[in-house]
């Protein structure tokens, strides 16, 4: 190991490597839906999701999993949900949730990253 | 000798008057309740060190000499300008002459009606924390609807405010320091009780607040990260959704009483005095001053200034400073008028 | 006596043109018609509806009785070009027959009967004849008149925007235009020669020989005439003109029981060409007050019809159904939106796999589906318990953990995904064994009743809390309140209900008129219709829906929708109320244990006395 990475040894299995990290998805959504960089992490939409009454889908983690590139575990999720809209009701930073997860659709799709 | 009117006799308009009056100027000062105090005179302890909110009303009030004439109950039908300066016209069809005017009509309590999947006025066990502070002040002890001592309490952040779907972007400031005294006060009343917090960011930004925040610590009161999205009354229990955003996974939490952290609002009575004065408001609907950092008492409009709340959410030490700082402007121009 | 000139080709291969282009265009859509229409189609040629159809046909495409209705100007417009050209024409063959005994002529005969026929004594009746014929000729002069102003200045016409323009449009337009001042001239030329003219035709004639050399522009003016005729029925089928003959076949098609689906069929073609592109649907649309324009069915239509359709512009619209109310044609707009909006949502892979395979059984005559936005406004939910159990009715919740109606998926296209989750309510509600499926949203309410198959009754509380008015099982005391209402998208335009949430309100209290109720009534702005709509849009279109509502003052904005009532919240003055919750506030039990004992089947009364004796 080189010196001067001494600390930064993070095993790269654990990390979450923000500089190699695949943005693509990220930027074809924020073009679609700029309400999209408005979220705080609030988690009201995963508190108020019909589907998350049943299933494990949080449209918070959704959005993070974008900005960090974690394309597998987002595609999984957002499979899930039924477009209700009752999460854009919850939403205190009025992110337009229902074309955020349309947009994200449509960016796997763009970008074949959909059958994975 | 010339004359002021202030508007507004919450602690801003009262601490100016006190000042205005040593300063040597006569001063009416109107409120349109029926007694002055404004919203501190409905808070029991105040943050940060938890000391009467009628000292601080005291202390205020003494500074007041013969100078000032308050009239309560004052309604305000319009404001005219003369030659001299202005004449605030009265409900009653009196005239008052003033050579400077200033607003301090404060601020009004979001209503938290307005967000309906929190219960309030829906649900009983739902109280807000200005209500709670009645309790505080007046029962001295919490009781659930039915009379029962609550076993769990919670207390929910950001009530109307930092909320596009209320209207409201900004930070209210001080309830999430209000709520974190408010959860201390509850737990040493009733130590057994448990006592949940569900908050989006905790906003200590003055001296000794954080303090505050870790003696709720230490007293176990339970703060989980993430926002409340609707709540539900099954047999006087209150079920509260949120997500717990630190472990990814939705929350049921069932307490007894649920408490509303409200934020300010600006007061649809202001809207109308600034329509009048013809002021500028801000997109958040709070008055706007000419400039933020140089002079945040000055209108734009010549002798007419502002004080407190009115300009947005603030805490009783900047209310007050804010107030003095507007008798010592009021004074400049009164000199060179 | 001549009957052949060689200027009547343009008009005759013009004519010719049209009318094979149209019978391969009928013929075509006829044939990818689906088999179950085919079978409508054909039993409806031979059944009365054919004869219902024309006349709707002489109705609507000639005289355009709607479009009167919706604007009388616009209407004369439309009337005078349409009706007074077919009078002409069918005028023109009368005379033509009496004048050569024939039962057919040449078609382009009865079009140039003035050039041909010069002496007038070869037509009984001929003086009346003329003065009629140029009756109509200026008839439909004005028209073409008032359309030329409506081009210039759509203002007059009372509507903000009129269409813009492509080319095939643009020839068919000038030709048309030309077509009957061409006629007139023509006319007005050859009867300063022969006098064969009428009122009109004679003077005008008189005039223009007093300055015009008539002996040689006659025959010229015939030819130019028939071109510009040739032309337009050249260019009709590149233009929206198309929309007379489509209308036609639309208006019979529906007739014989054909109607839209959300899937983009030979039918949704044939309603995309009748459009007229008239307009009436541009000043309905509430996305104009957001600054989103060329968007409404006009738009959306031509761009099908062009295939430049996008997916943006196929978003671009709130489902609102104002256009759909109002537009002349009765087309389906929004069913067509739905249907191209499921051309682009391919992307899509949704995963349902999760949906609990077994419900809860629970037995209740009445299943009550809040919705998923019901959740969100616990006042209406509490009101409706109260209102449910001060009936004593026996009802069950039944989606309190419940999935959506699948409606908002519907909307933006995604049907097959929808379809899963119907198919799970399905289930949910034919195991509780309800006979009435009561709902408080009204999105719901037009997901159970078009896409559900369940035998049982769908009912939002609104008609629901009527019909326990009706049978006095609950007693409104009068109030005096005043009220403004709003009517829901879904359920007034979206489901025919009008009349029960008024017929409630005037009972507890006042309502006060709007000019935007009913059919008129706004989209609150909140509708799950358009997806990329921004909040601030949003905000723009509620507030101004707001001021309009609450500007008499009334004591409370009521609504029947969780959606609806969630939006204007936030910006009413006034406190927004869910019809269920004014009825909440001032039920007392007025009937008897008797009445209700009479009720107990229809509404799902529970009457426990009778069920303990047994
Ligand atoms: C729940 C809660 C708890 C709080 N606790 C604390 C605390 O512990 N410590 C602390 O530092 N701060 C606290 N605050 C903040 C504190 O209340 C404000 O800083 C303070 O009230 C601001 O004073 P003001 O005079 O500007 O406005 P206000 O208190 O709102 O007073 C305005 C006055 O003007 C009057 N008025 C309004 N319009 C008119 C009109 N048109 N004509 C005549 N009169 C009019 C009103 O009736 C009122 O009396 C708390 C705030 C909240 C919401
Ligand atoms: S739209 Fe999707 S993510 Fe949002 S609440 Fe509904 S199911 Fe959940
Ligand atoms: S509710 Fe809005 S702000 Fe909160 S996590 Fe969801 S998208 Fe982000
Ligand atoms: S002070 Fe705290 S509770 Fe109040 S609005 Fe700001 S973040 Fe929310
Ligand atoms: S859709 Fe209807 S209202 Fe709109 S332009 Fe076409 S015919 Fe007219
Ligand atoms: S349905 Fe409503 S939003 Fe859509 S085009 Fe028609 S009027 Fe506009």
């Amino acid at each position: 190991m080189k010196k001067d990475k001494w600390g930064y040894g993070i095993h790269p299995d654990r990390q979450i490597d923000l500089d190699n990290a695949n943005l693509s998805l990220l930027e074809l959504v924020r073009q679609s839906e700029p309400s999209y960089n408005l979220c705080i992490a609030c988690g009201s939409c995963a508190a108020t999701c019909t589907a998350g009454n049943l299933t494990t889908i949080s449209l918070r983690r959704i959005n993070i999993y974008l900005q960090r590139g974690m394309i597998k575990e987002l595609r999984e999720e957002i499979r899930r949900c039924m477009l209700c809209g009752k999460c854009y009701l919850a939403c205190p930073r009025g992110v337009n949730t229902r074309h955020v997860i349309i947009a994200i659709h449509e960016a796997l799709k763009a970008t074949g990253y959909e059958e994975l | 000798m010339r004359q002021v009117v202030i508007i507004g006799g919450g602690v801003a308009g009262l601490e100016a008057a006190g000042f205005l009056g040593k300063m040597g100027h006569q001063v009416v000062l109107l409120e349109k309740e029926k007694a002055v105090g404004g919203h501190v005179g409905k808070w029991d302890r105040l943050f940060p060190n938890r000391r009467q909110g009628s000292e601080v009303m005291d202390f205020i009030r003494k500074k007041m000499d013969e100078k000032v004439s308050i009239i309560t109950e004052a309604g305000i039908k319009s404001i005219d300008t003369s030659p001299d300066g202005y004449a605030v016209v009265l409900t009653n069809g009196e005239a008052i002459r003033a050579d400077a005017i200033l607003l301090a009509t404060g601020f009004e309590l979001f209503d938290a009606r307005k967000k309906e999947e929190y219960g309030y006025g829906i649900y009983d066990n739902v109280i807000t924390s200005a209500d709670l502070e009645r309790i505080f002040r007046e029962e001295g002890k919490i009781t659930t609807a039915d009379g029962q001592a609550p076993q769990k309490v919670a207390f929910v952040h950001c009530v109307g405010s930092r909320d596009e779907k209320a209207g409201n972007v900004y930070c209210s400031k001080v309830c999430c320091v209000t709520g974190v005294k408010q959860a201390i006060e509850v737990k040493e009343m009733m130590p057994a009780a448990k006592v949940y917090s569900f908050y989006m960011d905790i906003r200590m930004f003055d001296r000794h607040f954080e303090e505050l925040y870790i003696e709720a610590q230490q007293q176990g009161i339970t703060f989980i990260r993430g926002r409340l999205s609707e709540v539900y009354e099954d047999q006087g229990k209150v079920q509260c959704k949120v997500e717990d955003t630190l472990t990814g996974k939705p929350m049921k939490v069932t307490v007894d009483l649920l408490v509303l952290l409200v934020g300010f609002m600006p007061s649809p009575e202001t809207k109308r005095l600034a329509g009048m004065l013809k002021i500028n408001i801000g997109s958040d609907g709070f008055v706007l001053p000419i400039d933020g950092h140089i002079s945040q008492n000055e209108t734009g409009v010549p002798g007419i200034f502002l004080a407190g709340a009115v300009t947005g959410p603030k805490c009783i030490a900047t209310t007050l400073s804010d107030a003095r700082s507007a008798a010592l402007q009021i004074d400049q121009y009164l000199k060179t008028k | 006596m001549r009957n052949y000139d060689p200027f009547v080709l343009p008009f005759m291969l013009g004519f010719l043109f049209l009318v094979v282009l149209i019978i391969y265009k009928f013929a075509q859509w006829l044939i990818r018609l689906n088999m179950r229409e085919k079978v409508l189609f054909r039993h409806g040629m031979l059944s009365r509806k054919f004869l219902h159809a024309g006349n709707e046909v002489f109705m609507e495409s000639l005289i355009h009785r709607k479009m009167f209705k919706a604007n009388p100007l616009l209407g004369y417009m439309h009337m005078s070009l349409a009706f007074g050209w077919f009078l002409l024409i069918v005028l023109g063959n009368v005379e033509s027959r009496l004048h050569t005994g024939a039962h057919l002529n040449m078609p382009y005969f009865p079009i140039f009967l003035k050039f041909f026929v010069t002496e007038k004594e070869t037509i009984p009746f001929y003086g009346g004849f003329t003065n009629l014929m140029d009756f109509l000729l200026l008839m439909v002069l004005s028209g073409v008149f008032l359309a030329l102003i409506k081009r210039m200045t759509s203002r007059i016409f009372g509507m903000r925007r009129t269409t813009n323009l492509k080319v095939g449009d643009k020839i068919a337009l000038i030709t048309l235009w030309l077509i009957f001042p061409l006629r007139l001239f023509a006319e007005s030329l050859t009867a300063a020669q022969h006098h064969n003219g009428g009122f009109m035709t004679e003077n005008v004639g008189q005039f223009l020989a007093a300055f015009l050399p008539t002996d040689q522009l006659s025959y010229p003016a015939w030819w130019l005439y028939s071109i510009s005729l040739g032309a337009f029925f050249v260019a009709v089928p590149f233009s929206r003109y198309m929309h007379i003959p489509a209308e036609i076949l639309l208006i019979y098609l529906r007739h014989f029981g054909i109607h839209s689906t959300k899937v983009y069929s030979s039918f949704s073609e044939l309603e995309v060409y009748s459009c007229s592109r008239c307009g009436v649907c541009i000043d309905k649309c509430q996305l104009h007050t957001a600054d989103i324009h060329f968007n409404t069915p006009t738009y959306f239509f031509r761009a099908i019809r062009e295939r430049s359709l996008s997916g943006d512009l196929t978003d671009a619209c709130l489902l609102c159904d104002r256009c759909t109310a109002a537009c002349p044609v009765e087309i389906n707009t929004t069913a067509i939106r739905i249907a191209k909006r499921a051309t682009f949502s391919t992307s899509f892979k949704s995963d349902f796999s999760y949906l609990p395979a077994n419900h809860t059984r629970r037995k209740a005559d009445v299943a009550y589906f809040a919705g998923c936005m019901t959740h969100l406004t616990p006042a209406i939910r509490k009101a409706m318990i109260a209102i449910l159990e001060h009936a004593k009715v026996k009802y069950h919740f039944i989606d309190e953990q419940g999935i959506c109606c699948g409606r908002p998926l519907m909307m933006t296209g995604r049907l097959e995904e929808a379809q899963q989750l119907v198919r799970k309510n399905e289930a949910l509600i034919k195991g509780s064994g309800a006979r009435i499926l009561l709902l408080s949203c009204p999105i719901c309410l037009k997901a159970f009743r078009e896409d559900y198959h369940l035998d049982i009754r769908i009912m939002h509380h609104s008609e629901y809390i009527c019909e326990l008015m009706d049978r006095q099982i609950l007693q409104i005391p009068a109030g005096t309140q005043l009220f403004s209402f709003h009517d829901p998208c879904e359920l007034g335009r979206g489901s025919g209900i009008f009349d029960q949430p008024r017929k409630i309100l005037s009972e507890a209290g006042k309502l006060v008129k709007s000019k935007f109720e009913k059919e008129n009534s706004f989209c609150c702005g909140g509708s799950l219709g358009h997806t990329s709509l921004s909040q601030a849009q949003r905000n723009i279109i509620t507030q101004e829906v707001v001021n309009e509502l609450t500007k008499n003052n009334p004591d409370s904005l009521v609504t029947a929708c969780p959606l609806c009532k969630k939006t204007f919240t936030r910006w009413s003055e006034v406190p927004v109320k869910d019809i269920a919750e004014i009825v909440a506030e001032v039920i007392s039990l007025g009937s008897t244990q008797s009445d209700r004992e009479q009720n107990t089947n229809s509404l799902g009364i529970k009457v426990h006395e009778k069920q303990k004796r047994k």
